[in-house]
């Protein structure tokens, strides 16, 4: 009778231990999973993933712009304390189409058209980099940048332009 | 990546400002921004890119915002010269020949959009040709 109801203790304190030990690592992973978060939101690239943590497992879900930022993502939280392994079930976005550079022959019209109205600047055109040469004044800069920039070049090069 | 960042703030400030089919693309090192915004919202972006890069001299950034992408044939538009009046020209480019002229501040119609640069115009008195757009601003 006495073995029995010993063990019947060992039992229950057994199972004790056990759903004592649960509930420790149920706290773990939301402990877990907050750090991530945070690791997660000083990260504007990270901005669109989400995390969920199951025993010290971290699976991130969610959309990154790129395989740079599904990397990043991953180093990320698998360097936050208590985070056992990483699962990345992110998506990468879909590239975006790349500029529009335009030839050099519209475009060295197109220049031509856009410096008329700012006298003193002169511009040439070669691979799609428009080089600014001459000299205008502070104010009147961003309106022919705005212009310029606006004919889908390659590059603006206008160092100098504005004497001190 | 540092080119991002160097105009991380622009790219907030245009999502935070309402700018649509925003675009940032890295290419030979240079940052590309394309998007349509208000005309508002493009002075605000232009004045922060130009504290970012002090008077645009890096050369690092192609920023192109349409800032007139939804206006309509038949809209009207004023004339924001800095002074002269406005060339009304047979065709689109400054190589063609002036057929009419826009005063300062006059209101003209929009008829057709050539390209970005250049619209076909009607000024009240008949006076129809081309245009330059960075000088026609939508009345709202």
């Amino acid at each position: 009778m006495k073995k029995i109801s010993t063990s019947i203790l060992l039992i229950a304190a057994f199972a004790a231990a056990i759903s004592f030990n649960a509930c420790k690592k149920k706290a773990k992973d939301a402990d877990i999973k907050a750090a991530i978060e945070t690791a997660l939101k000083a990260d504007p690239m990270a901005a669109n993933t989400m995390v969920t943590v199951d025993k010290g497992i971290a699976t991130i879900t969610g959309q990154c712009k790129d395989d740079m930022c599904k990397a990043s993502c991953e180093k990320m939280v698998a360097a936050v304390k208590g985070v056992k392994s990483v699962v990345n079930n992110c998506t990468v976005m879909p590239a975006m189409e790349p500029p529009v550079i335009v030839a050099d022959d519209p475009l060295t019209k197109s220049v031509a058209d856009a410096i008329k109205d700012f006298p003193g600047v002169m511009a040439t055109v070669k691979d799609g980099i428009i080089t600014l040469t001459g000299e205008i004044s502070r104010d009147k800069l961003q309106k022919l940048m705005m212009g310029l920039q606006a004919l889908h070049p390659k590059k603006v090069e206008s160092a100098g332009l504005v004497k001190k | 990546m540092a080119l991002q960042d160097k105009y991380q703030s622009l790219v907030d400030a245009a999502n935070t400002g309402g700018a649509t089919n925003l675009q940032v693309r890295e290419q030979d090192g240079v940052l590309y921004i394309n998007c349509d915004a208000t005309g508002e919202l493009k002075q605000q972006l232009w004045d922060l890119y130009g504290t970012l890069d002090p008077d645009y001299a890096s050369g690092d950034l192609v920023l192109n915002i349409n800032s007139v992408a939804g206006v309509q044939e038949g809209a009207q538009l004023r004339v924001t010269t800095n002074r002269t009046n406005l060339n009304i020209r047979k065709g689109p480019g400054t190589d063609h020949s002036i057929v009419g002229k826009a005063a300062r501040h006059e209101v003209v119609v929009l008829v057709t959009k050539e390209n970005d640069q250049w619209w076909v115009i009607k000024t009240k008195d008949g006076e129809q040709g081309y245009s330059y757009t960075q000088y026609l601003t939508p009345l709202a």
